[in-house]
C-alpha cells in the first residue's frame, strides 16, 4: 500500500507532469532552482498538515459540508505555515513572498483531500502528502533547474537564502560572463520547458510500456 | 436520518461548521503568538540593514528606525500611502534623513525606492526596495545586477545642474540601459523629485 502510495504521488500520478495541477505556483516560482525548492518544501508542509488534519477528522467531516471544511483547514494551516517561514526564513518569505498564501489555490491540495485524506487512514494520508508534494518539489526543482542554466547560467544561485551562509559553495555558475536568455526567464520560457518535460515523461513511460509488451506475446507464443 | 427533519440536519451541519471553524481559527491564532514576536524581529532587522546600506553607523547616535515620521504627499512621493522617513541624527544634530518614495511610472508598474539624503542635500544613494521591471533589461536598477544604481551618490541639485537631472536620451547625464528607457527615466525623475522634497522641506521633516 504504500509503496504503490509513494509510486502514484512520485510518478504515475504526479500532480505537475500528469494531473497538470497547481500550474499557477509550478510555472511562476520556477525561475531559479532556490525559489522553487523553498514553494515545494512549504508545499509539502501545507499538505502534510491538511492531510493529516482531514484524515484525522474524516469521521466527523460530514459528506454535505466536506469542501467548506476542506476549504477552512487548507487556508488556516497555509496561514500558519505562512508565519513560521515568515519567523524563521525571513529571507525566502521575501523571496517568495505572495506565493506562499497562494498555496491556498493550490488545487491539488484539496485535490488529496478530496481525493484522499477523507478515506484513507493518518498513516497512509501522510505519507500520501509526503509523495504529491515530494513529487510537485521535484517537478518545480527540474523546470527551474532547466530555466535557471538556460536563463541566467547558474544553478542553485542564492542557495545561501534557504540553507544559511554555509551553503554558498552550492551556487554553480555554469556559463561564465553569460548573457543570459531573457525567454527562459519570462513566462513563456515556463510554458516551453513544463511541455518538453511532460513530453520527456511519457517518451520514457512509452517506451517502457513497450517493453512490457513484449512479454505477453512471447508467453502466448509459449503457452501455444 | 429519516426522522430528521431538514431543520435538525441543517441545524446539525452548521454546529459542525462551526466547531471546525473553531478549529481553524486555534491553529491560526496559536501560530500567529508563537511567531509575532519573531516576525517583528526580523521586519526590523531587514529595514535596519536596508538602511543601513545607505548611511554608515558612525554617521548618527540615535535610534533610527523609531525616529521617524510618515508623510502623505502624492505629487511628490509619488504614493497616495503614507511614506516613513527615518531621521539619523548625531547628538542631537540632524544629520541625515532616509525615506522611501515611489517612482510611480516605472515599465512594470511602480518602484519602490530607498532615498538617503544628509543634511546639505546630497545622496547618500538610492536603492531599489522591489520593482516589476523586466527581467534582464529593466532589472538593471537592482544592486546586485548592475553598478549603475550607485551612480547617484554624491549627487545633489546643485551638482549636476537641474537641467542634467535626465538619462542620456533626455540630455541629462544618466545612463539608460539598452532595450530599457523608461525604467531608468522614472527613477531619474523620482529622485530629482525627493531632492526637491527635502530642499522645501528639510525644516519640517526634522521637527
Amino acid at each position: 500500500m504504500y509503496k504503490s502510495i509513494i509510486i502514484n504521488g512520485l510518478w504515475t500520478n504526479n500532480s505537475s507532469f500528469v494531473q497538470l495541477l497547481g500550474l499557477c505556483p509550478l510555472l511562476a516560482v520556477s525561475n531559479t532552482v532556490v525559489n522553487g525548492v523553498g514553494l515545494g518544501i512549504a508545499t509539502i508542509l501545507v499538505l502534510i498538515i491538511t492531510n493529516t488534519l482531514i484524515s484525522a477528522l474524516r469521521n466527523y467531516i460530514p459528506h454535505e459540508i466536506r469542501l467548506p471544511i476542506f476549504v477552512l483547514l487548507i487556508a488556516c494551516s497555509v496561514s500558519a505555515v505562512e508565519f513560521f517561514i515568515k519567523a524563521y526564513y525571513y529571507d525566502l518569505y521575501m523571496v517568495l513572498g505572495i506565493f506562499i498564501p497562494l498555496i491556498v489555490t493550490n488545487c491539488f491540495v484539496i485535490g488529496r483531500a478530496e481525493a484522499f485524506a477523507i478515506k484513507n487512514t493518518v498513516g497512509h494520508s501522510i505519507v500520501d502528502a509526503i509523495s504529491i508534494g515530494i513529487g510537485f518539489t521535484i517537478a518545480i526543482a527540474l523546470l527551474a533547474g532547466v530555466r535557471e542554466i538556460i536563463g541566467q547560467g547558474t544553478l542553485f544561485a542564492n542557495a545561501d537564502i534557504m540553507f544559511g551562509e554555509s551553503a554558498k559553495f552550492l551556487t554553480i555558475t555554469v556559463f561564465e560572463n553569460y548573457r543570459g536568455f531573457l525567454l527562459a526567464i519570462l513566462p513563456p520560457g515556463a510554458f516551453l520547458v513544463l511541455g518538453l518535460l511532460i513530453a520527456g515523461k511519457n517518451w520514457l513511460e512509452s517506451r517502457a510500456k513497450k517493453s512490457i509488451k513484449i512479454i505477453p506475446i512471447k508467453l502466448v507464443e509459449n503457452t501455444l | 436520518m429519516s426522522t430528521e427533519s431538514l431543520k435538525q440536519i441543517v441545524s446539525k451541519m452548521a454546529v459542525i461548521l462551526f466547531l471546525f471553524t473553531a478549529i481553524g481559527t486555534a491553529i491560526v491564532s496559536l501560530s500567529y503568538d508563537l511567531t509575532k514576536n519573531l516576525i517583528t524581529d526580523n521586519q526590523k532587522q531587514t529595514l535596519l540593514k536596508q538602511l543601513n546600506s545607505l548611511i554608515s553607523t558612525d554617521l548618527y547616535d540615535n535610534d533610527l528606525l523609531n525616529d521617524k515620521i510618515e508623510i502623505i504627499d502624492k505629487e511628490n512621493l509619488g504614493t497616495t500611502m503614507p511614506v516613513s522617513f527615518y531621521r539619523a541624527r548625531k547628538q542631537n544634530q540632524p544629520q541625515a534623513i532616509i525615506f522611501m518614495p515611489v517612482a510611480p511610472d516605472g515599465y512594470g508598474g511602480s518602484i519602490q525606492l530607498l532615498v538617503g539624503i544628509t543634511i546639505e542635500g546630497t545622496l547618500l544613494g538610492v536603492r531599489v526596495v522591489s520593482h516589476q521591471e523586466t527581467p534582464g533589461l529593466g532589472d538593471l536598477i537592482e544592486e546586485k545586477r548592475s553598478k549603475w544604481i550607485y551612480s547617484f551618490n554624491g549627487f545633489s541639485l546643485e551638482y549636476p545642474p537641474l537641467e542634467k537631472w535626465n538619462v542620456k536620451k533626455d540630455g541629462g547625464i544618466f545612463d539608460q540601459f539598452t532595450g530599457a528607457t523608461i525604467t531608468p527615466r522614472s527613477i531619474v525623475k523620482a529622485v530629482k523629485k525627493s531632492l526637491i522634497f527635502f530642499q522645501n522641506k528639510k525644516e519640517q521633516l526634522f521637527q
